[in-house]
């Protein structure tokens, strides 16, 4: 028995849900596929009073195409997005990035939402989902607010969510035809966090490349479809501005190099 | 399903199935299936490594997903079906040995030596298998990263399950084992067995 003694909540539905979170206060939190939560209370890095768990309701759990965005209600685990046959089609670079999501036995129970809501700078979720302009819904007993995932991730662990809000719905725009997309990564061992992942998305407009595992968040770059020597430059600019951090994983100079190397890969893999 | 809500500390009875059998016992609301399951249900087939989602070693199958015993609470699995590798000599894949084709797969091919992580991969091979009957070699060692072992080194592992996937399909194992293709990291295992040309 590892984490500290909490109370147990198991709501009926997604109202049920709100409704608890807006009672229980600070102290409280959403469980949901509770991979990186039941971690974090296993290790006793986190002491909650109560927890709210979702993972069984049934109105959270869904996964729709409304024909612009792919959205990823609350319960949904990453597995069940991960296994449907139409999402290389649907959503190509969420397609690309599964496999390198932790492992099969994680995302048969991590959930999408709960990835994008625990904002972890190296995770390939909230990447994906910045790199292609998508959307979060909060819903709290106030109402319900949508985020564009570029103000959503705020720094390191920290979003836009309020204390008595639920990330109700991920959205991920499907595919658009002339846009092409790939997805890189570099981690110690596979399934291991990313010491730096990239995500592009390419069209004849420009380009769209955001960068996981450097800075305190995902961040995204958009340049003009520049090439050669042109584009290095840029992705170097861009690689010096993330702001990269010496640690036990990796030196910044090598993670600036992860950025321009695998940012280049990906850019002309997104362009064939 | 109804509203439920556990105090702190309070002992709840939680009920589920265990490899075909209702069982229950009682516990709190922070007990960790991994030990529910061992310690309460006296299941200790499944083994508890790191206790935080990284060695593979408790896995079990929820309601026929393999998934982490450790990062789960007991009282969420109230009523479901949970599968542990001691259920594994039930159903479509056994004969009359007392051991399913992938156990005895794992055995001819020495793909465990002090069994510790064996449990939580034979669960996993167990799901993967149902899902994704004829898997390349890369796609077994992406399914595999998801576990420790710090005997095998992997090689036999990665044997067994193409070796089992190929008895299924009625398969001659050899043809399992291709070379993998360009732009993938091929291991050499299928030549180390000897199973192709080098």
């Amino acid at each position: 028995m590892k984490p500290q003694a909490f109370d147990y909540a198991r709501p009926d539905n997604a109202e049920e849900a709100i409704a608890l979170l807006a009672d229980s206060g600070e102290d409280a939190r959403i469980l949901a596929g509770g991979q990186s939560l039941m971690a974090v209370l296993n290790l006793r890095l986190a002491q909650p009073s109560v927890l709210i768990d979702i993972s069984r309701v049934p109105d959270l759990n869904f996964i729709r195409n409304d024909g612009k965005a792919l959205a990823i209600g609350a319960a949904a685990t990453q597995g069940s997005v991960e296994w449907r046959d139409a999402l290389a089609a649907e959503v190509p670079l969420l397609a690309q990035a599964f496999p390198h999501i932790s492992h099969f036995q994680i995302r048969n129970r991590g959930t999408v939402c709960g990835s994008i809501a625990h904002a972890d700078p190296s995770a390939e979720l909230p990447l994906v989902l910045l790199a292609l302009g998508g959307e979060v819904v909060l819903r709290s007993r106030r109402g319900r607010r949508t985020v564009a995932a570029q103000d959503f991730f705020q720094g390191m662990l920290m979003t836009a969510r309020a204390a008595d809000e639920l990330v109700e719905e991920a959205r991920y725009p499907l595919a658009r035809p002339g846009t092409g997309y790939a997805f890189e990564e570099f981690s110690g061992r596979h399934g291991d966090f990313a010491v730096c992942a990239v995500a592009a998305a390419v069209d004849a407009g420009g380009i769209r490349l955001a960068v996981g595992g450097v800075a305190d968040r995902p961040r995204l770059a958009t340049f003009p479809r520049l090439a050669g020597s042109d584009l290095d430059a840029a992705l170097n600019d861009f690689a010096w501005e993330l702001g990269a951090k010496d640690d036990h994983h990796a030196s910044a100079k090598f993670r600036r190099q992860l950025v321009r190397h695998l940012g280049r890969t990906a850019i002309d893999k997104a362009s064939t | 399903m109804k509203r439920i809500f556990y105090a702190k500390n309070e002992v709840v009875r939680i009920g589920l199935v265990l490899n075909g059998q209702q069982r229950s016992a009682t516990c709190e609301p922070r007990t960790l299936l991994s030990d529910f399951l061992r310690q309460d249900l006296g299941a200790t087939g499944t083994h508890v490594g790191c206790e935080h989602g990284v060695c593979g070693a408790c896995t079990v199958k929820i309601d026929g997903v393999a998934q982490r015993a450790c990062m789960t609470l007991a009282v969420q699995v109230e009523g479901r079906e949970i599968e542990t590798v001691e259920g594994l000599n039930r159903g479509p894949h056994c004969d009359q040995s007392g051991l399913s084709d992938l156990q005895q797969a794992f055995r001819r091919n020495h793909a465990l030596q002090c069994g510790f992580c064996t449990a939580g991969i034979l669960m996993s091979c167990a799901d993967y298998l149902q899902r994704k009957p004829d898997p390349s070699e890369t796609e077994v060692r992406e399914m595999l990263s998801g576990h420790l072992c710090r005997c095998t080194g992997y090689t036999n592992i990665v044997k067994a399950v193409l070796e089992t996937a190929a008895e299924r399909l009625g398969r001659p194992y050899g043809a399992a084992l291709a070379p993998d293709q360009p732009g993938h990291a091929g291991t050499g295992a299928a030549e180390q067995a000897g199973l192709v040309d080098a």
